[in-house]
């Protein structure tokens, strides 16, 4: 597993190093895709998969939103959110994650960016009903091979 | 030690838990000592040995005879209980229906304990209606800032009163619960809908010591009974998830109120007539995006089958609610809890869904299908931000939502005014130690926002304006305004102002697992870093154990007065409906 992340790293360098040119964060081939544009439905009884976010599927994006506080610190990825989750979900009876999270898989090692701050995050949209086998986090959506940059 | 019988002092001593602290040593019994009971209402009986006993040498007693000739039936011997080294009785859906004084001895030949239950009767029928709200978390500081914020104060005096501030009965309640001073929404409810006592993280069930969350000791709530015996409707309403704490109270029985899939089925299972507020993904079949279910079921296809209008607007709520062939209500607004006031109506951030409903309308179309059940009906209301907002150090959100609890009251005392027949009682479930104590002046001079808080004199009177007269103010972040602080806390930044850009979150989790300061506040002007007083285990402030204030009104309400327990709430209910009146034989 380490090796792969190995591999990724590497693949992961253009983009990271891309996205730290100032004002450049969704330069390159990368569409924007916002939050509120991958999903339709009334998001209480339905949510799907706009044509937009569709469309997009294999293909590298940026998408603006907050790195959730990590699930495990062994843990290959990490939740994005379209607004900041205070809490550690598992750790608080009464928080539970939001449907329209996104897991990111890092093409190198993330630090952890604090749950307050925007980030863009730029990598390939996967679609479709995931499990992650490590630590069996579901997900429906994912951006892998992923950088991101601290929007402050 | 053990607490051998006839040596009464000493047993009672044990059943009392004064000896609590040391092993397990002799019988415990459930229904635990000091119960009142509802003759008819069931429960479930266990007595649970401090070994494997010997079924030959336990017997257990009711007033001196065997259980089973009090109880109707014989407790089921359990030599080895599932994750426990030890014996056990248990016997399930029990009732009584002669009242008295109940005295339960157990022993398995070595050691025996007792217990004393009070089993009641009631007088006759007072009321059509019971509607019992709940103000999560309200405390004396957020009655008194609501009535600042919605009516205004000039010279000492107020310019109006909150509609729950001229109710007639009022009482000071105790909530703690059988394992600690401290309570929560969970066991704090649970007390409420069904007189007895619970434990944190409990409801509808006395927390027994197997790892099973759900095998736990029963015991019946209102809405149970009265659907049971009276053919009563019963209505859920709350704007948390549905299956949250209190409204789980109204249902469900388990040890673990994180239970989310469990609850909803065991409350679906109830039927209550109306059923409305959030987490919707609890709901929905796992083939659907927004579920968390693990498996297929769909309540929302299920409740339409089973005669529900349902509803995901105000806009449909209120349309349903007017039709007056709807006599079945079921509404989800929310993947999680509702919105609240300040966000949904004022600040409107981002996060907010359209078209929720507002609690005073749900109240509205609650009461108005409820009405149209002819045997009367028992609503549980729950306004449930004021304690989350709380939890989180927000104090703007969570007054704002106070006053929408008060409005939700005005629409409950309309109802019961002009009706006569329907008894409202309204209460907190617990406290937060938190307190108004004075404002905070923009204009005071210098940067320091710590000399900008004003004492005594210097607190004067905030300048929050209602231009449009609805009882809100339009702003909250005016430039005298109100100041709140919490006894306990965990590390955060005190920003002195209201949290116009979302809801605040005091904390984040470090890679040790403490919860320490929320870095984001840091760059607010003025912020300043609060080194918390509580163990870096919690992520927000929590529950006090200080009394709650509860207010009620009509009849039956005159029970109400002085000091009383939270279990006496189910009682004062249960009077009113008249549920244990066993009309004399002539």
């Amino acid at each position: 597993m380490s090796t792969v992340i190995g591999r990724r790293a590497l693949l992961a360098l253009a983009p990271a190093l891309l996205l730290s040119r100032p004002g450049r964060a969704a330069a390159g081939d990368a569409a924007r895709l916002r939050f509120e544009e991958i999903y339709t439905g009334d998001r209480v009884l339905s949510l799907e998969f706009s044509d937009k976010a569709k469309a997009l599927v294999g293909r590298r994006v940026v998408i603006r939103g907050y790195m959730a506080p990590p699930l495990k610190a062994e843990a290959s990825f990490f939740v994005l959110t379209s607004t900041p989750v205070g809490l550690c979900p598992y750790c608080n009876s009464d928080a539970d994650w939001p449907a329209d999270l996104l897991v990111v898989y890092p093409g190198r090692e993330a630090e952890f960016v604090k749950n307050s701050i925007p980030i863009d995050v730029t990598g390939i949209l996967e679609m479709g009903p995931h499990r992650d086998p490590a630590t069996r986090f579901f997900s429906r959506l994912r951006l892998t091979d992923a950088a991101f940059r601290a929007l402050e | 030690m053990t607490c051998r019988t006839p040596r009464t002092l000493l047993a009672a001593a044990c059943s009392l838990g004064i000896l609590a602290g040391g092993p397990a040593v002799a019988q415990t019994i459930y229904p635990v000592d000091r119960a009142d009971v509802l003759i008819g209402q069931k429960f479930d009986f266990k007595v649970e040995f401090p070994g494997i006993a010997d079924p030959a040498k336990v017997k257990v007693t009711i007033n001196g005879k065997d259980h089973a000739a009090v109880l109707g039936k014989a407790a089921r011997f359990i030599e080895r209980e599932s994750g426990v080294d030890a014996s056990a009785l248990l016997l399930r859906d029990v009732a009584i229906e002669r009242p008295g004084t109940y005295t339960v001895t157990a022993t398995d030949g070595t050691s025996s304990s007792s217990v004393t239950w009070t089993v009641y009767a009631t007088g006759p029928r007072k009321v059509k209606n019971v509607v019992l709200m709940i103000g999560d978390g309200m405390g004396i500081a957020h009655r008194t800032a609501a009535r600042i914020m919605s009516k205004g104060i000039k010279e000492g005096k107020y310019h109006g009163k909150l509609a729950i501030d001229d109710m007639p009965r009022m009482a000071l309640i105790g909530t703690s619960g059988v394992d600690a001073i401290v309570t929560d929404s969970a066991n704090s409810a649970s007390a409420y809908t069904s007189g007895h006592k619970s434990s944190n993280n409990a409801v509808g069930v006395y927390v027994d010591r197997t790892p099973d969350h759900f095998d736990d000791p029963r015991v019946e709530y209102i809405g149970e009974f009265v659907k049971r015996r009276k053919n009563m409707a019963v209505g859920v309403v709350t704007n948390a998830e549905i299956y949250d704490a209190t409204p789980a109270a109204m249902g469900a029985h388990t040890a673990k109120r994180t239970e989310n899939q469990a609850i909803v089925d065991m409350l679906y299972a109830l039927k209550p007539e109306v059923m409305m507020g959030g987490g919707s993904p609890y709901f929905l079949p796992q083939s659907n995006p927004l579920s968390k279910r693990t498996d297929d079921r769909d309540y929302v296809a299920q409740a339409a089958a089973d005669g529900y209008r349902v509803t995901r607007t105000a806009q449909e709520m209120m349309a349903a609610a007017h039709d007056p062939r709807t006599r079945k209500l079921f509404g989800l607004y929310n993947t999680r809890f509702l919105d609240g006031y300040l966000d949904r109506e004022i600040l409107k951030p981002s996060y907010v869904l359209p078209n929720q409903p507002d609690l005073p309308d749900m109240a509205r179309a609650a009461l108005e299908v409820l009405s149209r059940h002819p045997n009367g009906f028992v609503l549980m209301i729950e306004s449930a931000l004021t304690d989350k907002y709380t939890h989180q150090l927000d104090t703007e959100r969570a007054v704002y939502d106070t006053i929408m609890l008060d409005k939700t009251a005005e629409v409950v005392k309309e109802f019961a005014t002009r009706r006569g027949d329907t008894l409202v009682i309204i209460t907190p479930d617990h406290t937060h130690s938190i307190s108004l104590v004075g404002t905070v002046n923009d204009d005071a001079p210098g940067p320091d926002m710590r000399e900008k808080v004003g004492v005594y004199q210097h607190a004067g009177f905030p300048n929050y304006v209602d231009a449009n007269g609805d009882g809100y103010p339009d702003r909250p972040d005016v430039s005298r305004r109100l100041f709140m602080t919490l006894g306990i806390y965990p590390d955060h930044y005190e920003t002195w102002r209201p949290k116009t850009e979302g809801i605040f979150f005091p904390t984040v989790k470090d890679k040790d697992g403490n919860y320490v300061a929320n870095e984001a506040y840091r760059a607010v002007p003025g912020a300043v870093l609060v080194q918390g007083n509580m163990p870096r285990s919690e992520s927000n402030g929590v529950h006090a154990a200080d009394d709650v204030l509860l207010t009620a009104m009509g009849p039956g309400s005159e029970r109400i007065h002085g000091f009383m327990d939270n279990t006496d709430v189910f009682r004062v209910m249960a009077e009113a409906l008249g549920l244990g009146h066993r009309p004399k034989k002539r």
